[in-house]
Order: structure tokens, then sequence, then C-alpha cells
């Protein structure tokens, strides 16, 4: 009697739940409309078998409870039921089936006019292509991979000159236009998923697969990696932007072009010399950072990252936040470097200073630390060395003050909080690990232990 | 002489016959005994299993709260939890424990056909999930890769475990597979050669039809898991190239050339798939069973459902690749694929319809182990409904690799066949052990396992409509979810463990009945087939004492009109007829 009543419940709390959840597909943003029609038609044709054959099961358990004086039907079987019922299941089945055949024949079948764009994914980070005015992608390969390479341009291919690179995680995307989007990874799987354009498809090392939509109303969207792709995967996240036609156009001429990348002159450590000048200030005229003035070790830092914050700081997009005590005069400082080529030669002077450890100040657990320093590992390598392609610096041997502040200010909101700082967003999420200080300067501690030796 | 295997043979003493205590409870041939050893071993892995789930729930609730739970061991914890509870507890529970206990007994032998390949089967099972626990304990730990194990990045760097965890997670799974290959072509033998008289295979009941399709699934389907784990080892060990195609790897070319990670994919959803109903069809059978039983009326469509068994296992062979529509496959097959998943919705379909037709019109009678099983049917109606969303390939693409896959298949694969599980248990426990399950304890165990487990995957369904993805340390600040997605979590959370802590009570239950449960006597259910016919209670070696019986009915003859009681056991013969050869496959002409 009891299980009879909990069923009817259950049915009703469930159809109840159904209409109150504030969980329900996000207001869809490209021309998919049918894909959530099918989900509709498929809620309706399943919410009545559900409804209707447990609402018979609490009838019957009521119906039918156990009486001594009663006897069951002796009745094996009913042909004419059981194919009735087999029947209406398979018209129900059909219902569902047709409807949904019919929208994946047009997701399969990418439209003629639908432009092409190509996301590429990698442990854990997203960047995209743009074809070029050619609208033909040059070729790839795994063995033209490098930090000066990234994409692993085919510098052979007279195609690949004007494709535009985006090294970063956020794409921009014209209204209206359908676009196909070319899915390539460079090391595992990874799926490229926006949850309001209701697409999603893996991306597949060593083959290209590809989705397509159209985007239907301004706005920023989340891109989420779907495939579990190791340990930093729940923090791959980009971005797509859709614009109108002539904002997208803005963006577009702001991108960089192959051509323009691979024929950067040679970075001038001599002109480079006189710009450190105003770093030697604070970093020391060997690089080997003074913690008074909040100045990090950046001797023997890869070149890659260090122009990779300069840019960060000369673009607002890191210092800029009240209670960044460094921060801001590091900005000031680097507004000074009004190019990209004084930025290539300061680095390229820095690259020059000689690389002493930095002194190790930071006490705590080291074995505790090594534990903890596994998940970091997947960026920052097991050597903490750093790695260009997942954009993880070196931190052995660096300065250890400077880390634990740095990962204070990520879990502050001090970094790491611009939309275009995918990098700091990702150290971010990771951050939240390490639950307190201790945890911090246990991790430091061990990473000071992998400090090359002089 | 002709050769007389010793599940046939006429003496219970022949062959095995324990002589001490070692080999009557440790190196014992007795399928009874070797099934104890197989459920004890799967419910001990399975309880740390489900401490793993109770380490992901905390972390979901609470994501910056915990420092023992970091984005590392979180995968792992994904993972063992996945691998565990699929292979190690379900498969070997299912088929190693109840499908070694009751297929003698339900098929009137004395024991399988092979006694020393079941008792081995047994030991090497055992192996491979002391191979799989170590996999904690060596450096870098257990693989974190998710229970798929997908290439490249199960054996890349970047993955916890990608060093040692992952091989021996392969070796395990290698052993375990020649265990179940032991097992298995003993179950499949049994049934197929050592029935006791008059049992034809249209009198079996559905326990052993289920068990038995199960295992020919299981025999077909391994394999293709066993070759996917010898290339994936041979390409992380040797370098080779299987589903290893040109990567880099931590910023450096990882030296492979060629392979394919889609192949993997295939292999592995080729042994995935059916491995959905290894663990499903024994299910069935057994729920069909206990709801027969207590419902004091036989099985609607007897036929139907052992066609709908069959026609399932078959069809689950060609299925598979609704688990990769959004994997980069060739899209086409989406087309192929999403047919034929929608056509298997039709025989499991008639199996739900046929459940609840067969308490129609019953005498039901509301016991822990009907609980149980009524608990079964909504679930699985649930779970069964929401594969339907999954399986058809455009309402896949949203919800893929969201919570709602979570969701549907912890209630189609976790809860609805564990509450099989447990239905069995209540039902079988009498048989095993000579007493009944405390039902007090019983019916909390059931009231809070079932509203507990439904109150975890409901809303789990709603958050991937929303598009919460899965296997995610932790959610970020994401503009489309909205801070209540935070308070869900903490609810589930909070209904995970309870019902965490109500299994508790059953391991409780199981070993105080042991000493203080009510004396159950042979039969206590007064139930039609064979297992409870036996002249011992539990069945001594041997099972059958002096003479084998002899089957002269189906298993199902309950409440037949102008019969004094309201069960016929199987082995009853018909008033004034003896003649074997008159008995025919049609239930409803055996009257």
């Amino acid at each position: 009697m009891l299980i009879a009543v909990v069923l009817v419940l259950l049915v009703v709390g469930s159809i109840l739940f159904h209409f109150l959840s504030p969980w329900w597909l996000t207001p869809i943003a490209s021309n998919w409309v049918e894909v959530d029609n099918t989900i509709t038609i498929t809620f309706w044709v399943t919410g009545f078998v559900f409804v209707a054959v447990n609402l018979f099961l609490a009838y019957v358990c009521v119906r039918y409870r156990y009486r001594a004086d009663r006897k069951a039907h002796y009745q094996p079987e009913s042909k004419r039921l059981e194919w009735g019922l087999t029947w209406l299941t398979a018209i129900g089945v059909c219902a569902m089936l047709a409807p949904g055949l019919l929208v994946w024949g047009n997701f399969v079948n990418v439209p003629d006019e639908a432009h092409e764009i190509e996301a590429v994914a990698e442990q854990f980070r997203w960047s995209f292509r743009l074809p070029g005015e050619d609208e033909t992608f040059g070729k790839t390969d795994v063995s033209h991979m490098g930090v000066e390479n990234p994409f692993g341009m085919d510098p052979s291919d007279p195609y690949g000159a004007d494709d535009v690179l985006i090294n970063n995680g956020e794409l921009h995307l014209p209204l209206h236009e359908p676009v196909k989007v070319l899915l390539r990874s460079k090391d595992v799987l990874h799926n490229f998923a926006v949850p309001q354009m209701r697409v999603k498809m893996d991306m597949v090392p060593g083959m290209v697969t590809y989705l397509w939509f159209e985007p239907i109303r301004i706005g920023e969207f989340e891109i989420l990696c779907e495939e579990l792709c190791g340990i930093a995967h729940y923090a791959m996240r980009g971005r797509v932007v859709v614009d109108e036609a002539e904002d997208y156009q803005t963006w577009v001429d702001q991108q960089v072009t192959y051509e323009e990348t691979a024929n950067l002159p040679a970075a001038n450590p001599i002109v480079g010399q006189a710009l450190y000048g105003l770093c030697a200030a604070c970093h020391g005229p060997d690089g080997q950072g003074n913690q008074q003035l909040g100045s990090p070790k950046i001797s023997g830092q890869s070149a890659w990252y260090m122009q990779l914050q300069i840019n960060n700081f000369k673009q607002g997009i890191r210092g800029t936040q009240e209670g960044d005590v460094f921060g801001p005069q590091m900005a000031a400082m680097m507004a000074t470097l009004t190019d990209d080529n004084s930025v290539r030669n300061v680095i390229s002077h820095v690259q020059d200073l000689p690389d002493r450890p930095a002194p190790q100040t930071v006490e705590g657990d080291a074995e505790r630390g090594g534990w903890l320093y596994t998940t970091c590992a997947a960026c920052h390598g097991l050597d903490a060395m750093g790695i260009w392609q997942q954009k993880g610096p070196r931190l052995a041997g660096m300065s250890d003050w400077y880390m634990v502040s740095q990962l204070q200010h990520f879990k502050n909101g001090l970094r790491g909080y611009h939309p275009l700082d995918f990098g700091g967003d990702q150290m971010t999420q990771l951050s939240i690990m390490l639950t307190d200080d201790r945890d911090i300067r246990d991790v430091v501690s061990y990473i000071n232990t992998l400090a090359p030796s002089e | 002489m002709v050769y007389t295997p010793i599940a046939d043979s006429d003496d219970p003493h022949a062959l095995h016959d324990p002589q001490s205590f070692i080999s009557k409870y440790v190196w014992s041939q007795d399928h009874k005994v070797i099934a104890i050893q197989y459920a004890l071993t799967a419910l001990s892995v399975g309880l740390l299993a489900l401490v793993l789930s109770g380490m992901m729930r905390l972390q979901l609730a609470f994501p910056e709260s915990f420092t023992f739970i970091n984005p590392s061991n979180y995968l792992q914890f994904v993972t063992m939890h996945g691998m565990i509870m699929v292979i190690y507890l379900l498969t070997a529970l299912f088929l190693g424990g109840f499908g070694n206990y009751l297929i003698p007994l339900m098929c009137g032998t004395r024991d399988m056909v092979f006694p020393y390949l079941n008792m081995l089967s047994y030991w090497v099972y055992l192996l491979s999930v002391l191979i799989l626990l170590a996999s904690f304990f060596v450096p870098g730990g257990a693989t974190g890769a998710g229970w798929t194990l997908y290439p490249p990045q199960a054996i890349m760097p970047g993955t916890p475990g990608a060093d040692y965890g992952i091989l021996l997670m392969l070796i395990s799974l290698g052993v375990f597979i020649i265990a179940f290959t032991m097992g298995g072509l003993n179950y499949v033998t049994t049934v197929l050669q050592a029935r006791c008289k008059g049992m034809s295979m249209m009198r079996m009941p559905l326990t052993v039809w289920g068990i038995f399709t199960a295992t020919i699934l299981g025999l077909l389907a391994f394999p293709a898991l066993l070759v996917s784990a010898i290339m994936m080892t041979l390409d992380k060990t040797l370098g080779t190239s299987f589903f290893m195609p040109a990567v880099l790897s931590m910023g450096a070319d990882a030296g492979y050339t060629g392979g394919s990670p889609i192949l993997f994919q295939h292999l592995f959803w080729f042994f995935g798939h059916p491995e959905v109903y290894i663990v499903a069809l024994p299910a069935f059978g057994m729920v069909s069973d206990v709801l027969s039983v207590h419902a004091r009326k036989a099985i609607f469509g007897y036929r139907m459902m052992v066609w709908a068994i069959v026609a399932i296992g078959a069809l689950s062979f060609v299925v598979w690749a609704h688990h990769m529509y959004v994997s980069g496959m060739n899209p086409y097959f989406g087309f192929f694929f999403a047919t034929t998943t929608l056509i298997i919705a039709i025989p499991t379909a008639i199996k739900v319809y046929n459940w609840v037709l067969t308490l129609w019109r019953g005498n039901i009678r509301f016991t822990v182990p009907m609980l149980f099983a009524i608990g079964f049917i909504f679930t699985f109606t649930h779970g069964g409904l929401t594969g339907l969303f999954l399986g058809n390939v455009t309402v896949d693409l949203p919800l893929s690799d969201t919570y709602f896959v979570v969701g549907h298949f912890h209630m189609v694969m976790g809860v609805s066949p564990v509450l099989v599980l447990f239905a069995a248990i209540y039902h079988w426990f009498p048989k095993v052990t000579g007493r009944l399950l405390n039902t007090t304890m019983g019916k909390w165990h059931f009231w809070l396992t079932f509203l507990g487990t439904y109150s975890i995957y409901l809303p789990m369904h709603y958050l991937g409509f929303l598009g919460v993805p899965r296997r995610y340390f932790a959610n970020g600040t994401s503009d489309f979810m909205p801070d209540s997605v935070q308070t869900i979590n903490i609810s589930i959370t909070v209904a995970a463990l309870i019902v965490a802590v109500v299994q508790l009570l059953f391991l409780f239950n199981l070993f105080w009945s042991l000493k203080h449960g009510e004396k159950a006597g042979s039969n206590p259910w007064e139930a039609a087939s064979l297992e409870w016919q036996t002249p011992d209670t539990p069945p001594k070696h041997g099972n059958w004492g002096a003479e084998l019986p002899v089957c002269h009915r189906w298993a199902y003859d309950y409440s037949v009109p102008g019969h004094a009681t309201d069960f016929i056991p199987q082995n009853e013969p018909h008033n004034g007829e003896d003649s074997l050869e008159e008995m025919s496959a049609h239930p409803e002409e055996d009257h």
C-alpha cells in the first residue's frame, strides 16, 4: 500500500520537478531550434509512458495487494495484449526517431554558404585559425609544432601565409552567418561544446572533425571541453563572441597572420640591454629579483612567458586591480615599451642574464607539497621547468615568495580576472585545490626542492 | 564407459568431495562456496567504490574545502569508481556470484560441469582485484583516464597514473577476462549440457535465461576489450601506434604516428555496450522470478520474455556506437546506430510491461524482495526512458557528456541492477544460509535506498539539460550556471551520503541475520522453481542428496486453478502422467 502511495507521489513529484526546475536548456543562441524540438517530442512520448506505467503499477499494488482469501489469476500470457503493446511502443519509437534522423541529416550536411574556421585544442586550452583571404587553410603537421610555431604551420605551403592565427581562447563570429567549425587536436581527445549553440563534437588528434551552426544572437558564450583530457580538463575554457558584421571585421583586422608571425626580425639583445636599465631598478641588474620591491627573479624564465605577461600588463589584462600593490607599477613601466620589437629585444637580453637559483624563503612540508604538486605538474612539468604548450611557466629555482603571492592573487581575484586572461583564469580554477596558506607554502616548498643546482 | 560429468552424476560425492576445512571453504570446487567467495569479494571491492563516490560527491558539493581531494586524485576516484562498479562488482556478482549459486540449483545439477575450472575462475578473479587495488599504491597512483580509458590521454602525461596505474589497470582487466572466460564457459556448458531430466530450455526460470544469455554476450564481447587492452599496453610500453596518432606531449613530439584513437573507442564500446546487458540481463531474469514468486502469479508472457532477452542480447552487439555520436567518427553512422538503438527499446519495453502485468491480477505479498523489485520497475522505467533521449542521435547532441548522461546510466545501470541485487539477496539469502534477513532493517534499507537514489539522480538530468559537464572537478564560474547549481549539488551529496550510510545497515543485517535471523525452512517464499526444492537447506555438497530431481513443469505454476496450494514445485509430477516426452515447450499447454 505504502509503495503505491510513494509511486504516485514520485510521479507527481517528478512532473512538478520538471516544471519547477530552475535548471533547463539555456536560451538558445543558434539555428538549432529543431534540436530543442526533438527534445520536446521525446519528453512528451517518454513522459506519457513514465506516467502511464507507474500509475498503473501503483493501481495494481493497491488493487491486488495480498489477501489470504484471494488467489491470483492464472494467465501465463496474452498474445493480443503483448503484441498490442509492442506495436504501440513501436509507434512511439518512430515518433521520436523520425524527427531525430531528419534533424541529424541537417546537422551532418553543412550548407554551402557556411564559412570555415578552425578550432584547435590542446591540454588545456583553445586557439583558433581563420583561412584568410584565399579562404583556404594552409597545411599543418605535428612535426612543425614548436614554441615559435604553435599551430604547426607548414612553412612551404603558400596557402598558409595569410591564415589568421588566434593563439588565445576567444573566438569571434559574425551574426547570422552559418559557420563550419573544423576541429583539430594537437595531443589528446577534446570536445568543442557551447551549450547555448546546442552542438558539440570531439576533437581527435590525427584527424579533422567538424560541426556547424548559425549564431542568431549577439553575446558571449563559454566554450567548454567536454571530453576528459586530463587533470585540468575542467579548467579548459574558451569563449565564442557573436558580433555584428562590422565589429567582427574590426576584430579580424586586429589579429595576426602566419606570415606576420613567421617573418619577425630577430630580437636584438644589445638594444634590449639599453631598455633593460629601467627593469634593473626593481628586478636587479642580473634579473635576480628583489623581494622588498615585489619584483620576482626573471632571469631563466621562458621568453614566451615573459612576452605573454608583458603584453598582459600593457593591455590592462593584468595589474589593474585595486589591492594589487606591485602589479600596477609593472603595468605603468611596461607602457614605456611602445612596440613589440622593444618587448622582444628586452626579453632577449633577459635571456642572456645569468640564471642563479633564487634564495629560498618559504618553509613548509615539502613531502606533502610534492603530493599536491602532482596536479601542477600537468602544466608546469614534473621538473617544474615549464611547458610552452600548456603555457605553464618555469617555477623551479624562481622566487618562492612570488609564487606564494601570485597563488594568493589567483585565489583573491587580483590576477586571472580579465576575460582575455585564459591562463590566469585557469590558475584561478586550479588554485581552489589549495585550500589555505599551509597548502600554498607546502607546494612552494616542494617546488624549492626542484631548483636546479648552480 | 561413458563419461558422466559431475554435474550429471548420480553420485553426489563424485570427484571433489571436500576433505578438510581448506578444501571445503578455501580451495573449494563446490559452486555454492565459489559463489559466496565471488559475492563477498565483489561486495568488498564495491564498498571501496562506494567510498570513492562519496569523495567525488564531497568535492562537488564543497569544491574549495578539502585538501585531500584535488583535480588529480578526483579523476582517479572517478575512474576507479566506475570501473570497479561495472566490472569488479556488478559483472562479478551477477555472474560469478548469482550465476554460480543459481545455475546448478535451478537446472537441477550437482555442480558446474567443470568444478576445477570454476575454482580457478574465482582465484584468478581475486588476482585481478588485487592487481587493480595495487594500482593505488604504485608511483603516480591509479589511472585517472575515466573508466573508458580513452587513448591518447590514458597513456600520456597530464593524466594521473599514465605511467604505472594504466598498465596495472590493463593487466587487471586482462586477468579478469581470463577469470570470466573460465567461469563463463562453465555457465554456458552447464546450462546447455547438464540440466536435469525434464528441464527443457523453455522450462528454465528467467534467471537462468538472463545469466545464460549475459554469459554468451560476455564471451563474445570481452575479447574486444582484451585485444584493446593488449594493444594499448603495447602502445605504452613498446611505442607501437595502434591507437596513437602523431601527437604533441608536453610540448614535444611524442613519437607516435598513424594510430587511431577512434579505433579504440569502437573496440571498447563493442565490448562496453554488451557489458551494459551483461549486467542488465541477469537482473532482468532475477527480478522476473522475484516478482512472480511474491505476486503468487506466473510471470506474464514467459515466451515473450525469453525472446526479449535473446533479442536484446543480439541487438546489443549492433548499437555500440551510440556512445560515440559526438566522438568524431563518421557522422553518417549516427543514422544507423540511432535506429538500432531505438529498436532495442521495443523488447526492453515489453519486459517492463510484462513485469507490471505479472503483478496485475496477482496476490502481491509486499515482502522486502518484492519492494526492491517494484522499486526496480520504477527506476528501470525511468532509466530506460532517458536512454531514448541519448540514443536518439540528435537529442544526444546537447546532452552528451553532461550530467544527463551521469543521471541516466546511474539510474539504468547503477541503481536498477543494484536494487535487483538487493531483491535477490533478500530473496535467496534463506537458501544460502537457512535464515531470513531481518524485515524491519530490510524495509528501512529499501526505503532510504530507493528514495535516496532517486533524489540523487533525478536532479542530475536537469543539470544536464542546463549543460553542466560531467567529469569536472569543479564547475568554476560559468555565466550559464546559476548559483542554484551549487545548492542542488550539496543536496545531491547529502542524499548520496545518506544512501551510502544506509548500506552499512544492510551489511549489519547480513551479519546479524546470519546468527539471529528467523529460521527459514527450505522454501520460505513457497516458490516453485527447483532451487527451493533441495532436500537440505542450505543445500549440501552435491545439492540433491541421493537422487537428481526430475523436472515436470515450468517454474511458474502459481495459483493454478483447481490446485490445493497456490504453487506447484517444478519437480512435482502431473497427476497420473509421468511421461517426459509429452512435456511440451509451451507452458500454457501443460494444462
